[in-house]
Formats: structure tokens, sequence, C-alpha cells
């Protein structure tokens, strides 16, 4: 595909982010910083059963506390919807798809689901009442795990189905059961992917002000999804949409917890519209972890065919997806956005994956940090391990034997999908190199031979994902109800200065930064005259907001495509000031300038002071230099890579230390190294967490345990090791930026990686299983069963 | 019940009248509309809402208003020298140690803090020091060359 025509300044360049010196002095304004005049506060009173019918809510003790203005029960408010609150992915036409209300009216159905709402004139004020809001409830048994939920006669989460699968999901290529009849070597192994906590640093906030006399409303929330929020709130609550704007100001950050359309926003509305205040909501820690959604929760069992040689043949999995107790935005889709991965960047004959959704008395799941993808990838990676032992071979060379060959055009692949670039092989021999892997092997047999206490294994990951979410008439066929296209509109003002209104919301990824660097060198305006607008449905009206790494190569080429788009323009008015043909005018250094004579030449900020001054336009031509581009991809973007993890184990103890961590991706072309070197670290951390610290614990009542910061082990500075980035670029063949898309990288490559390594230091103890997280009693007891076992 | 309460911050005096139950971090947020103090936990744990008292670090979600009558506070919003950014400041720019910027007032202030007592901390010492706080975007790479580029900053000779 064509690239731009001038020399390229920025882009590719390492700028510091225009976004911090307001961060890094107290300047920025999240929604709890947000102060509307006459604000009262909400707080939510919650289920503290996982299962349980509600009799009765008595909130007159409640009511009559100080400061309080109100308090409703789920029945007081039932008359403020207008639908239940949205889900927006029915995978197929037979799911069950219960209604989930703001408030819940007859039951609970997590620990943690909203019951009744205290509203008074202060925080304290409203929190104080909450506990004297008297819920009668009556205890049902809780269904904690998938496959209990399966069972017969498993207590009903929602009691209509008379059943608690969700859906069930397929998707087959090829002749599945044919091959594994006949395929000489087959594996199969069970892997359990516990459910994670995304934990934002910023608990979500919200505000709503509302213009009683007019019915409009104003929320701001700490939500990725603005514009999503809109369109699905405004049917809940029943806000003509015409009246309702969202505003998501500084976001401390998502992960895909703030994916989401939640409980609180809708509740926060409901009841700005009953008392005619405006009313603010901020989270609390421990909410954070009851009430916003998790991630992951899967069981997978993962088959692959292969030859004696293990020359992949086939890949057959099914899964068990834990929806928890209701289905929020996109819940059931999750599974489906790595279900075209189970074969990786490999190729095989056949392809059968499928997918149950279930209920539980748990929080409900919905997108974290990767979104099916880490799911798919890390049986993959794991199944590729196991079948190189199987084999006897090294899995460095199991891989390459099993990689689809280079490409730079779409290639087709096992689960129907076409790819859009890699050179996979390549790619992991970067990583192998960099890693030093023939002196690990070394050192391991060396290790092995001496019977050290620190053993040590060395763990691959040859990743596939799919980023740039997303073509919409894909999305139609896996019944997505939304599409997949974003928006940009470049504005040239005539004092040379750019707006930029992007429908991509970024929090925390420097989409200000790169959407400048991608602008100056398309329009030559400088980096620092432009200014990018972003996460307000009445500054942006079209977006479709940032999640599944499909910022650039979605939102990034809208912009790409405006900046030619404004250039086509101001090069008319360029040709028609210059009297020659466009023709004859070619735009480098910033300037439409005469071929063959550079000094007769139009700068964009010149054609922008023309453009709105109207006085010499071309016949026909409107006033003004401002463009729109929507931009709906043709594909989905394909980032690649190879992470490498070398751990050492104390045998004695079961702690795993990883030593190197090696990470070489191909996210395409690259716009600021700086910022994608940040996401990438900050992915590979929460990766190597999933694999060794982070997991959300129930008991039997469906109680969370981890129900804190200090009981949930999110990693600080002292539990990670450093790691070694390198690229290996492929520029996308599906957009003319080449771009491909970072944001889920590392959680979706490092869990294998890690698990792979833990399992490859025990190997020779007999030891092929070990779920994440890889703490160290599980370690200890791994290498202890596996030692017993032998004897 | 409330008390009047007066608090030197960032070199002025402000007079109150705060909730005795109130903490220093919700009376600088709500009562001061000084928002750049963040509260990522209320329990301690994430460091967010990291400031100095007299010049030392502290949890502005563990610690009192009240308890702070006779004490000196900085906070985020006061420690650049007006336009001129604290080195911790400047370092974190120019290392890329913040993505959403939500744990970054609570590491710059443990950091100005932790460095001006102690400008000449090893790698170890380092990371050990950053382990009071969370961050969930940079995976702390950055921000440990961050704070590493301000102490050579804040070393006596460096001045
Ligand atoms: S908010 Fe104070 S430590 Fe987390
Ligand atoms: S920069 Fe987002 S939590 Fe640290």
């Amino acid at each position: 595909m064509a690239r731009t025509e001038q020399a390229q300044r920025y882009v590719g360049g390492g700028v510091l982010r225009k976004e911090d010196p307001e961060l890094l002095t107290g300047q920025g304004k999240y929604t709890d910083d947000i102060v509307v005049p006459g604000m009262v506060w909400a707080i939510v009173v919650r289920s503290p059963f996982a299962h349980a019918r509600i009799n009765s809510v008595d909130t007159s003790r409640a009511g009559g506390m100080p400061g309080v203005i109100a308090v409703y029960s789920g029945a007081d408010l039932a008359s403020e919807w207008a639908g239940p609150l949205p889900m927006a992915w029915p995978v197929t036409e037979d799911i069950n798809n219960p209604p989930h209300w703001p408030v819940a009216k007859d039951k609970a159905r997590f620990a943690g689901d909203a019951v009744a709402v205290v509203v008074a004139e202060s925080r304290a004020q409203a929190k104080d009442a909450a506990a004297s809001v008297e819920v009668d409830y009556e205890a049902l048994d809780p269904v904690v795990g998938v496959e209990a939920a399966l069972r017969d006669g498993a207590p009903l989460v929602h009691d209509e189905f008379g059943t608690n699968k969700c859906y069930t999901w397929p998707l087959a290529d090829g002749e599945v059961d044919d091959v594994f009849a006949k395929a000489p070597v087959v594996v199969k192994e069970r892997y359990v992917h516990p459910r994670l906590i995304p934990n934002a640093i910023e608990p979500r906030a919200i505000v709503v002000q509302p213009v009683p006399s007019q019915g409009e409303f104003t929320m701001w929330s700490a939500t990725q999804v603005p514009h999503i929020a809109k369109v699905t709130l405004s049917i809940t609550l029943g806000i003509p949409e015409s009246k309702f704007r969202v505003i998501a100001p500084e976001v401390g950050g998502g992960f895909g917890s703030k994916l989401q359309v939640y409980a609180e926003e809708a509740i926060c509305l409901a009841v700005a519209r009953r008392l005619g205040r405006p009313v603010k909501w901020v989270e609390e820690r421990s909410e954070n972890y009851l009430a916003t959604h998790h991630g992951r929760g899967m069981i997978q069992d993962m088959e692959v065919a292969a030859t004696e040689e293990g020359k992949l043949l086939g890949v057959r999995a099914k899964m068990l997806v834990d929806m928890g107790g209701y289905l929020q935005l996109v819940t059931p889709g999750i599974p489906l956005l790595g279900a075209f991965l189970y074969a990786g960047p490999y190729s095989a004959e056949c392809y059968s994956v499928e997918f149950t959704g279930v209920f539980t008395n748990r929080t409900p799941t919905d997108a974290y940090r990767g979104a099916g993808r880490p799911e798919a990838t890390y049986a993959v990676e794991r199944i590729m391990d196991a079948l190189a032992r199987r084999v006897g071979k090294d899995p460095a060379e199991v891989r390459r034997m099993n990689f689809l060959p280079p490409f730079s055009e779409p290639t087709p692949t096992p689960s129907g999908l076409s790819f859009d670039s890699g050179n996979y092989e390549a790619t992991l021999d970067k990583a192998l190199e960099l890693v030093g892997y023939d002196e690990l092997r070394k050192e391991q047999a060396a290790r092995r031979e001496s019977k050290d206490v620190k053993q040590l294994g060395v763990g691959l990951s040859t990743y596939i994902e799919m980023c740039g979410l997303a073509p919409s008439q894909v999305l139609a066929s896996l019944r997505y109800v939304a599409g997949g296209w974003d928006s940009a509109t470049i504005r040239c003002h005539p004092t040379g200065k750019v707006t930029v209104l992007s429908g991509a919301t970024p929090h925390g990824q420097g989409h200000e930064t790169s959407w400048s660097q991608i602008v100056a060198d398309a329009l030559g305006i400088p980096f620092d005259d432009i200014e990018i607008l972003h996460g307000d449905t009445a500054v942006v009206p079209l977006g479709m907001d940032t999640y599944g790494s499909r910022s650039v190569s979605v939102g990034g080429v809208a912009i790409h495509h405006a900046a030619e788009r404004v250039k086509e323009k101001a090069r008319k008015i360029a040709a028609h000031e210059l009297e020659v043909a466009e023709d004859d005018l070619e735009f480098a250094d910033g300037k439409f300038q005469v071929k063959g004579a550079p000094d007769k030449a139009k700068s964009i900020p010149e054609v922008a002071f023309s453009a709105w001054t109207a006085h010499n336009l071309p016949e026909g031509l409107e006033p003004g230099l401002e463009e729109t581009y929507v931009f709906d991809p043709p594909n989905f973007t394909y980032p690649s890579g190879a992470h490498i993890c070398a751990v050492e184990i104390d045998t004695d103890t079961g702690k795993t230390e990883v030593v190197r961590y090696i990470a070489v991706d191909d996210c395409g072309t690259i716009i600021n190294p700086m910022i994608v070197e940040g996401q990438i670290r900050g992915g590979v951390a929460q990766g190597i967490a999933e694999a060794l610290f982070e997991e959300a614990v129930y008991d039997d009542n469906g109680t969370l345990l981890t129900s804190s910061m200090a009981t949930y082990a999110i990693p600080s500075a002292a539990e990670l090791p450093r790691f070694t980035l390198a690229g290996n670029v492929t520029p996308s063949s599906t957009n003319p930026l080449g771009v491909k898309g970072v944001g889920e990288a590392g959680t979706i490559a490092a869990p294998p990686a890690v698990v792979n390594a833990v399992i490859d230091a025990l190997s020779h103890f007999g030891v092929t299983e070990i779920d994440m997280p890889a703490t160290p009693e599980r370690v200890w007891n791994a290498i202890q069963n596996a030692k017993g076992g032998s004897k | 019940m409330t008390t009047e309460l007066s608090l030197r911050i960032n070199g002025a005096t402000h007079a109150v009248e705060v909730d005795v139950r109130k903490t220093l971090a919700d009376v600088l947020r709500d009562d001061l509309g000084m928002h750049g103090t963040h509260l990522g936990c209320e329990h301690g744990v994430c460091g967010a809402c990291t400031v100095l008292l007299d010049g030392r670090p502290v949890r502005a979600c563990l610690i009192f208003a009240v308890q702070c009558e006779n004490a000196s506070i900085t906070t985020i919003e006061g420690l650049a020298d007006g336009e001129r950014l604290h080195p911790v400041q400047q370092a974190f720019i120019d290392n890329f140690g913040l993505q959403c910027g939500f744990c970054t007032p609570g590491f710059i202030m443990l950091a100005a803090g932790a460095l001006a007592e102690k400008p000449d901390m090893d790698d170890e010492e380092l990371r050990e020091l950053l382990s009071s706080n969370l961050c969930r975007c940079t995976g702390y790479r950055s921000i440990l060359l961050a704070v590493k580029q301000a102490a050579a900053a804040m070393r006596p000779a460096a001045r």
C-alpha cells in the first residue's frame, strides 16, 4: 500500500509525551476531581451473599439518618429503567441472556451485587447510613465453579433457564475427528485460567449533572468507552441520546475493566433524574474487587494431533468459560476474541474449538487486558511444549517446523482468518540469540547433572494476537451488535494551529502524543501546534473508544486518512492561489511546492487562512479546512512475537525467580518507540504476575477471599525482574500506516513463557503440569508429588 | 464532630474547619480542593496518596488531618519551584515514568522525600523504596530509571 510521500520526522521518533507535564504537577483532572455545586453522594449497598433471595429491603432507619436525602431499593428504582444494563454480544441465537438490572430486586447473584442505594449530602453520611439499610436475605446455595455449575441438580443462578449453561459456540474447519483418529501422536492437556482482578489504580468514579428543565444529563465517568456508554445508557435510562453527554476525563488505567457500562453509571443517572441534583459516586477499593468485572476464568481441554516428528495436524479444544452472575457488556464474546488463535502462528490441517459459557455466583467476567487471546495463547504454547516433550524435541525446534512461512500479504490460516504479515521464525531466532538459548540449555544440563538445589528452566512463547477491533462486517458475523470503525476530524485553524478530534479514548496510552506525531508528519505542522481532543461525546461525536489494542490501527489510521483528505482540499486551494494545475504541486517539507520552482509554495497554515477568509477559493469549493474520516478496517491486525523466559527454581522452597526475560515483538510500524516499550513492559509485568502471583480466590460460599490490595498479589517493583525488549517489525498489510497495535502483547505472551519455564525446570523430575499462578506452594507440591510418584 | 485546624501546606497556612474523622487526604481533596493527591485504595497499600510530612513520605489516607496540625505538608502541587520542575518530576518526563498518571504523584512524592534524605541509594535500595507503592501501568522499570536520574541530579555534587 502507498505510504506517506514525505520524509518522516516525528513518527518513529522517541518524542516525549505531551500528557506528562500536567499529570506530574497534580493538574490532571480525573473523575474524582470533579466537583459540581449542589452535588450529593451515592453509596451502593451490596449483598454479602453470593446467592440469596431478597425478601425485603427496609430503608426507614437509614432514611432518617443525618444528611440522608433518599434511600432506594431495587424495587424503588425499577420504574427508572427503560431496559436492563446493556449486553452487546449475544454470541449465539439461543444464548441465555438474563436481564441485568442495575439494582437487584428479587435475588442477589454474586457477593457485591447492588441491592440498595443511599444518597446523602456527604459521602461519609451516605456510608454511615448504608450500614443501616436492613435487607432481609434468604441465603441460597451458591454455585461457585463452572464444572459444579453444570452438574445435574446444581443451584441455578438464573432460575428461568433451568440450567446454568449460557451458550455453546463452536467453530470447526476440516475433518477434525478423522485427523485425530488417524494421527500418530495426540497430546491432550487441561489448563485452568484463574480469574484475575484488573486493578486499575484509579478506582471507578462517576459524576452526573442533570439540567432538569431541559431533561439533559452530563455524565463524567472513569470509563474507557464514553461513546458506547452514551448509546447504551440512553437506552437503559430512556434518556434521548441527543440530551446526553458523556465525558471521560483523565482516566487512571483500565486494562479492560473500564470497557464496561456499569450499574453505578445507570444508578447515578437515575438518582440525578429523580432528585434533580448532581450525584457523585466513587468506588472504594473493596468494591473494585467485588463489583468491577473480573477477567479470564476458563478451563481448557486442549488437544493437538501431530506426526511422530511433531508436525501439527490438527487442533481440538473445548472450553468452559465462567461468565459470573450476569452478562456484562461483552462477557459472552470475550472467548471469541481468542477463538481464531488456537493454532497460534502455526499451520494445521484442521481446527475445532468450542466454548461453553457458564453462569456462576461470582462477579461477572469481561475484558481484561488481552481478553480471550491470553487464554488461547496459553493453551497453544503450553501444548507446543507438551508436544515437544512427547516427540523428544527441543521446544524451539517443534515451533520452527510448524510456523507459517514468512509473508507480507494477507495469508489464510487454519482458523479461517487471514493474517496480515509476519516472519515468525526470524522473530524466534532473534529471541533465542538474545536470551543466549544454547548457553542456557548447557547450564540447565549442568545443574541437572549436579542436582543443584536451584534448577533452571527455559520457556518459550511464540504468540500471535488479533488486534485492531474490528471490521464491522466480521463483527456482524460474530453477532456483536456494534461496528468496529473509528473516526478522526482534523480542523486547521486560520491561525495555523490544528485541532484533532479522535474517537479513541486513552487512559494512559499517550494518544495525544502519538496522534500529534502522525499529524505533524502528514501536514507539516509543528508538533506543539497540534491539540488532540477526545473522550467527550459533545466534542467528538463519533467514536468507538479504546480497547483491544485498537487505537492506533483503527483510530490512528483514521487520523492518517483525515490528514490525506485535508491535503487533498488544501492542494486545490494552493493550486488555485499559485495559479498552477494541482498536478504541478508536490507536498514536501510541509508545503505544496510548484515542481521545479520550490520557492513558489503554500504551507497548510497559509492555505488554512485562505480557506477561512474564502476570498479566493476555487469555484464551488466550500470555505474552511476541516475533514473527517471514519475508518472501518478491512481486516484485523495480527501482532506477533517471541518471548523467552528463564527461571530459577529453588527446589527446597518452590520459589520461582525469573532470571532472564526476552521479548521480541512485531507490532508493525512503530509511531513512538518509548510508548510502545511502555506498553510492552507494563503488559509483560501483568503477564508475569498472572503466571506467578495473581488469582481471585473464592471460598465455597462464594465469598471472595482476595478482596483487597493487601490480599490480592499485585506485584510491586521488588517482585518484577528486568526484561529485555527488542522488535522485529513487519508492517501490517491491513492499513497504510503499517501499524498493528501493542497494548496487550505482554499479557498474551508472558504467562505461557513463564509457566513453560517453570515446568521445563522441573520436567526431569517428571513434572508436566502446574496451574497458574505458580506459587511456591504449588511448585513445591508439584515437585514432591512427582518425586513421590517416581519412587 | 468538627474542629478548627490550621494546616501548613506547600508553604501557605490554611485555616479549615474539618470533621475530626477526616483523613489528611480527604481534607486536601475535599476541603482544600487540592486534587493532585490521589486515592487508590484508602487502606494504605497503593501509596497513590503519598505526601511529605515534615519532609518524610507518609500515606495521606492513613493519617488524620488533626494529626498534622503543627507539621509542614508538601503535596505534588507544591513540589515544583514555580515553572521549574523538581528533579524527580523532570526525570519522570525524561524516562517516561508514567502512563495513566494516577499513581504518579504518589511515586514522585515518595522519591522526592526519600532522595532528599538519602540521594545516594543504590539500585537495590531504590527498588526496595519504590516497592512501597503500586503502579499497574508501567511495570516499574521506567519509574526506577527516572528515580535513578533524579538521584544523580539531587546528589550534592550535582547541585
Ligand atoms: S490511597 Fe493511600 S495508600 Fe492507597
Ligand atoms: S501510571 Fe498508571 S498506575 Fe502507574
